[in-house]
């Protein structure tokens, strides 16, 4: 009952808060208003179950907070640790995906494609945000810078994908040395809008130098990549850039996986947790950070050379604040840090708008929607990073070592 | 002399709007940490609702005066409960979250808020009536500052002088300080911390639709999509002079407004924001904390 | 359960029979977001025109399906749009709606050997450099229109130093380019300014006081109508008395609401006033008569697209690219626009701009 009166209250609250903005429609172009009553009545009555939807879930969440001190497993974790099942669950999504191109069309391997780049962009970032803990707003620069060079070097001197890929990561790589260095004293937030600072600039200056970038026009008639020479029709070098994404995505995957557990990364991981006590332990911070910044902007930046393949065209208005924000929302609603988590982020993130479709104009609405769900319901992320603990048994197990 | 004067009044009313705007992302970081991304969508919804107000008023007959008072009380008034309500669904659940949780949801609450607008009214501009009426005394001198911008200029000096007493000389505001040193000290000798993040909010978002009705009245247009980049703006601002920092925030905004106008004037309004985000990234370079923030020692 | 079953079974033997005897046309363009209000007029104009011809049996014996696919006018989007329209086996797109999505779909049409027409996309480049041979268009190129704004503001206004603003995308900045190139070439004028401003900032005082500073006697700006509306206001509120003249994403009724009286002697290129035209009035009666509403931008040149691309068909007698393709080049039909045939790099010939002015809140075409 309580529930319900409470439930009550806030629905109208919200009839009040969406009064203004729901009910009265101004036009002030013919000066009409149109007033919709109805939808106040909506507003209250959906209010109502969501809100009493939301409180269930609430309450949940809490409770069950406070059994996870336990050391359980969670369903993908034991699934991480068992090699078996790992590589019969691993070897069995890389087989649907192979077979895929096969039974459907050609526009969702596109889709699919564009999902695996943002995985291993979402990678890339996760070297920065998950583990080193430097939050990066504007990673999307470095994705610009791999584009671009792939575009320019193809169109002035017809440079091919396979030469140009190397070289748009190492320039994106050092891209990130430069912006590294000076933003290597700043700490969380500063770091955070001076990054978002270098990406717009980024973007800026490919907008307003024509005689370099071709502004805001952009480069078209990018050559697609080349298999062994030969020339492939439209559909085949979809496929084609479909099966490179995947072989992109296992090396990143594995390379990320192992840099994990280097002495480089878990130097990140001590950096993430505590700068001082780290510098102390004989750590270079700023070889570590700068290392972190290069790395996943070598990654950003290879990602970059992809994308002008695969589109064949880029202008400035690819490389926007929001994109950089949507990888850096993979990252986080996967589970910042956990390679199975920035999978999955990337698949919700770009498949959730894609076949949202269907609702065409409330797909953003319910897009920015399910990021605060998700956050207020999940804020560790779908996949939570499982540490490695060592745990001393006699102790109590919710020890310094754990968390 | 004059194109000098002009340039610098121009930056001053375009530096008001950013202050007032960057108290808001100010407050709320000094309080919980938080880079609250929806913020400009509240001033964007502040002057929605101030249009909505203004033309079923108009179209009912009222005076000007009148239309003025009422949808800047209306506008203020809705904001203020858009800050509070976003507070309590998207960040209170995830005060003990990890740290860029509550970022991603401010991030998803903006782009929920503005197609929540964009649904709900339309994605055309719509022009803002002018709600302001032109000074006679300020006649002579209109085409170097009007009175649409002194309106701006002075509100923003008026805000100030408030705040700063509210902050300086108010229990709530001696509320606010403890908060922000420190919240669990705070709880111990018995703030309500939760009321008083409340009241933040409720603070920042008010001045954000203050903001946002001044400026409306100034260019006279508005859509859903103008909170966006007038956020940035103001968050670099308050980043600019010290996060978390209230005359920080200010001087922030001031020295943004005058970068952009003098940078056009003198130079190119092309890289307008390349002088502006360079002047930051320089500015932290040289005082990692910004220009009034407190840079912390850290003990160990 | 059998029943239903059945009606299955029925209704997809339907489909497939239909099928058989469908043709179908891809729609791309911006349907939702922020821009939706420059694409949607285009799938209403395929709607009703496609509607039209089925009711009096289709073409080539065919009944003409609409597939549409949305893009947002993003360019990294729309290449995923054109392979939706491909794999649909669509037989001709009209669209894209914006130049730069248009560019970006364009090569994924020409591997798949399908010829797109679109009635906004006025990028001078999507012709001009050859390298699309399967585009056409309704609309005149954005140099020809850069030209009209330059000839009249040197000549009808007589002015000799020209302020040229831009807003720094695709066509605005593209647009200002030519005009700058234009006054250069023309001799009869300078350029006092060439400058870009930052969409959605907060305001663009700093920018009006240097046109002032400047003393140009008129502005071209290039860009559309938002950005438009604030620069006309700041100019007259700051008593700038330069001329203001812009391009076609101005020459909107939207411009002159939202700036109101400031909009006032505002001057700005269209496609050329064809209201006097039968099939034109019919088009907007269809058009009201199932909207209830006066069509949106780019309806009529969307129109215009339709009938060019269906009889087109209808005289290839076929689908085949090369023989719609030639049709399109070689016969001259009547649309809305006027009568227009393609040349050979698929710009209309026929479809022109003139200039008009704002006079007492209304467009007036300047003779």
């Amino acid at each position: 009952m309580d529930y319900m009166l409470k439930s009550l209250k806030v629905a109208i609250w919200f009839m009040f808060l969406t009064f203004p903005v729901v009910v009265i429609k101004v036009n002030t172009i013919e000066n009409v208003v149109i007033w919709r009553w109805h939808n106040m009545f909506y507003m209250g009555i959906s209010i109502f179950f969501v809100s009493m939807v939301w409180r269930y879930f609430l309450q949940r969440k809490e409770m069950s907070g406070k059994k996870e001190k336990t050391d359980e497993k969670t369903f993908t974790q034991s699934i991480m640790e068992n090699p078996v099942m790992f590589k019969s669950v691993s070897g069995g999504i890389l087989a649907v995906l192979c077979v895929l191109p096969f039974i459907t069309d050609s526009y969702q391997i596109n889709i699919l494609t564009v999902a695996l780049m943002y995985i291993v962009l979402g990678l890339g970032l996760n070297i920065v945000v998950g583990l080193a803990g430097l939050l990066d707003l504007g990673f999307v620069a470095f994705y610009a810078v791999g584009a671009y060079t792939y575009a320019l070097l193809n169109h002035h001197f017809g440079l091919s994908f396979w030469i140009v890929l190397p070289i748009g990561g190492s320039l994106a790589a050092i891209f990130g040395i430069l912006l590294g260095f000076p933003v290597l004293r700043l700490r969380g937030d500063y770091l955070a809008i001076v990054t978002l600072g270098f990406g717009e600039i980024i973007r800026l200056v490919l907008e307003n130098w024509n005689d370099f970038s071709m502004g805001p026009s952009g480069i078209a008639n990018i050559d697609r990549p080349t298999f062994f020479g030969m020339d492939l029709t439209l559909n085949q070098s979809t496929i084609y850039i479909y099966f490179l994404m995947i072989l992109f995505t296992i090396f990143t995957i594995f390379f990320v996986n192992r840099l994990q557990n280097s002495r480089i990364g878990r130097a990140w991981l001590a950096l993430r947790e505590d700068e001082t006590a780290c510098q102390a332990m004989g750590v270079g911070k700023t070889r570590t950070k700068l290392m972190a910044f290069a790395l996943g902007a070598a990654w950003a930046g290879l990602m970059g050379v992809v994308f002008a393949a695969k589109t064949t065209f880029i202008n400035p208005a690819s490389f926007t604040f929001l994109e950089s924000a949507i990888i850096l929302s993979v990252v986080v609603l996967g589970g910042m840090g956990s390679i199975p988590g920035v999978i999955l982020g990337a698949l919700i993130m770009i498949l959730l708008p894609e076949y949202l479709r269907a609702f065409s104009e409330y797909r953003m609405l319910v897009f920015g929607g399910a990021m605060v769900v998700m956050m207020v319901f999940r804020p560790q992320g779908l996949v939570s990073n499982f540490r490695r603990k060592y745990s001393f048994h006699s102790a109590d197990t919710d020890g310094r070592f754990g968390r | 002399m004059e194109y000098f004067l002009e340039l610098f009044l121009g930056g001053l009313t375009r530096g008001s709007i950013y202050a007032l705007i960057a108290l808001g992302y100010t407050m709320v970081y000094g309080i919980i940490q938080l880079i609250n991304f929806a913020h400009g969508e509240i001033y964007m919804i502040g002057a929605f609702t101030a249009l909505i107000f203004a033309s079923v008023l108009s179209i009912l007959g009222w005076p000007a005066l009148a239309i003025f008072v009422v949808a800047t009380a209306a506008a203020v008034l809705y904001s203020s409960a858009y800050g509070y309500t976003i507070e309590k669904i998207a960040y209170t659940p995830l005060r003990n979250a990890p740290r860029l949780s509550p970022l991603i949801s401010a991030i998803g609450m903006s782009l929920f808020l503005q197609n929540y607008v964009l649904l709900a009214q339309t994605s055309d501009f719509l022009p803002f009536p002018q709600l302001i009426p032109d000074f006679e005394f300020m006649e002579p001198i209109s085409h170097i500052f009007s009175s649409a911008e002194l309106a701006i200029v002075l509100t923003t000096v008026i805000v100030m002088l408030l705040l700063t007493y509210y902050i300086k000389f108010t229990n709530m505001g001696k509320a606010m300080r403890a908060t922000a040193q420190d919240k669990t000290m705070a709880l111990l000798i018995g703030i309500n911390v939760d009321r008083v993040i409340s009241v933040t909010f409720i603070i920042g978002s008010s001045l954000a639709a203050l903001g946002g009705v001044l400026i409306a009245n100034h260019i006279g247009q508005v859509n859903f999509y103008i909170g966006f980049i007038a956020g940035i703006k103001a968050f670099t601002a308050a980043v600019l002079g010290g996060i978390g920092s209230i005359p920080g925030a200010v001087l922030g905004a001031l020295i943004l407004g005058w970068t952009e106008s003098f940078a056009t004037g003198y130079i190119s309004s092309d890289y307008e924001d390349v002088f502006a985000f360079g002047l930051l990234v320089l500015i932290l370079i040289f005082r990692p904390a910004g220009l009034l923030g407190r840079s912390e020692t850290k003990k160990v | 359960m059998k029943k239903f079953l059945s009606a299955i079974v029925l209704s997809a033997l339907m489909t497939l029979t239909a099928s058989a005897d469908t043709l179908k046309l891809g729609v791309a363009g911006p349907h939702s977001g922020d821009l939706a209000s420059y694409g949607i007029p285009a799938t209403r104009a395929a709607a009703l025109y496609a509607k039209e011809l089925n009711a009096k049996g289709g073409i080539l014996g065919m009944q003409i399906e609409i597939v549409q696919s949305d893009d947002v006018c993003k360019p990294e989007i729309a290449v995923n749009t054109a392979n939706k329209l491909v794999s649909e086996k669509v037989a001709f797109v009209l669209g894209h709606i914006c130049s730069g999505a248009t560019k970006a779909a364009l090569g994924t049409y020409k591997d798949a050997g399908i010829a797109v027409m679109s009635p906004s996309a006025t990028n001078p480049g999507l012709t001009k450099s050859g390298d699309y041979p399967n585009f056409f268009r309704t609309i005149a190129p954005d140099d020809a229109q850069a030209k009209l704004a330059v000839d009249f503001t040197t000549e009808k206004l007589g002015s000799k130093l020209i302020a040229v603003i831009h807003d720094k995308g695709d066509y605005g900045k593209g647009f200002a380019e030519f005009a700058k190139k234009f006054i250069e070439e023309g001799g009869k004028a300078k350029v006092a300014l060439f400058e870009g401003v930052t969409p959605g900032a907060v305001d663009y005082t700093a920018v009006v006081q240097k046109i002032k500073r400047s003393k140009a006697t008129a502005v071209i700006f290039g860009g559309y109508h938002p950005e438009a509306s604030k620069i006309i206001t700041a100019m007259k509120k700051k008593k700038v008395k330069a001329a203001f003249v812009s391009d076609d994403g101005v020459k909107d009724d939207t411009f002159i609401k939202v700036a109101g009286k400031y909009s006032e002697g505002g001057y700005a290129t269209g496609p050329k006033d064809n209201s006097a035209n039968p099939l034109n009035k019919k088009a907007i009666a269809d058009h009201v008569a199932a909207y209830s509403e006066k069509p949106g931008a780019f309806y009529i040149e969307a129109y215009s697209a339709m009938i060019a691309i269906t009889e087109a068909i209808k005289a290839a007698g076929s689908t085949d690219y090369a023989k719609v393709t030639a049709a399109l080049k070689s016969n001259w039909v009547e649309t809305p626009i006027g009568k227009i045939k393609f040349d050979e790099r698929g710009d209309a010939i026929g479809a022109g701009f003139s200039v008009y002015q704002v006079q007492n809140g209304k467009y007036v075409e300047v003779k």
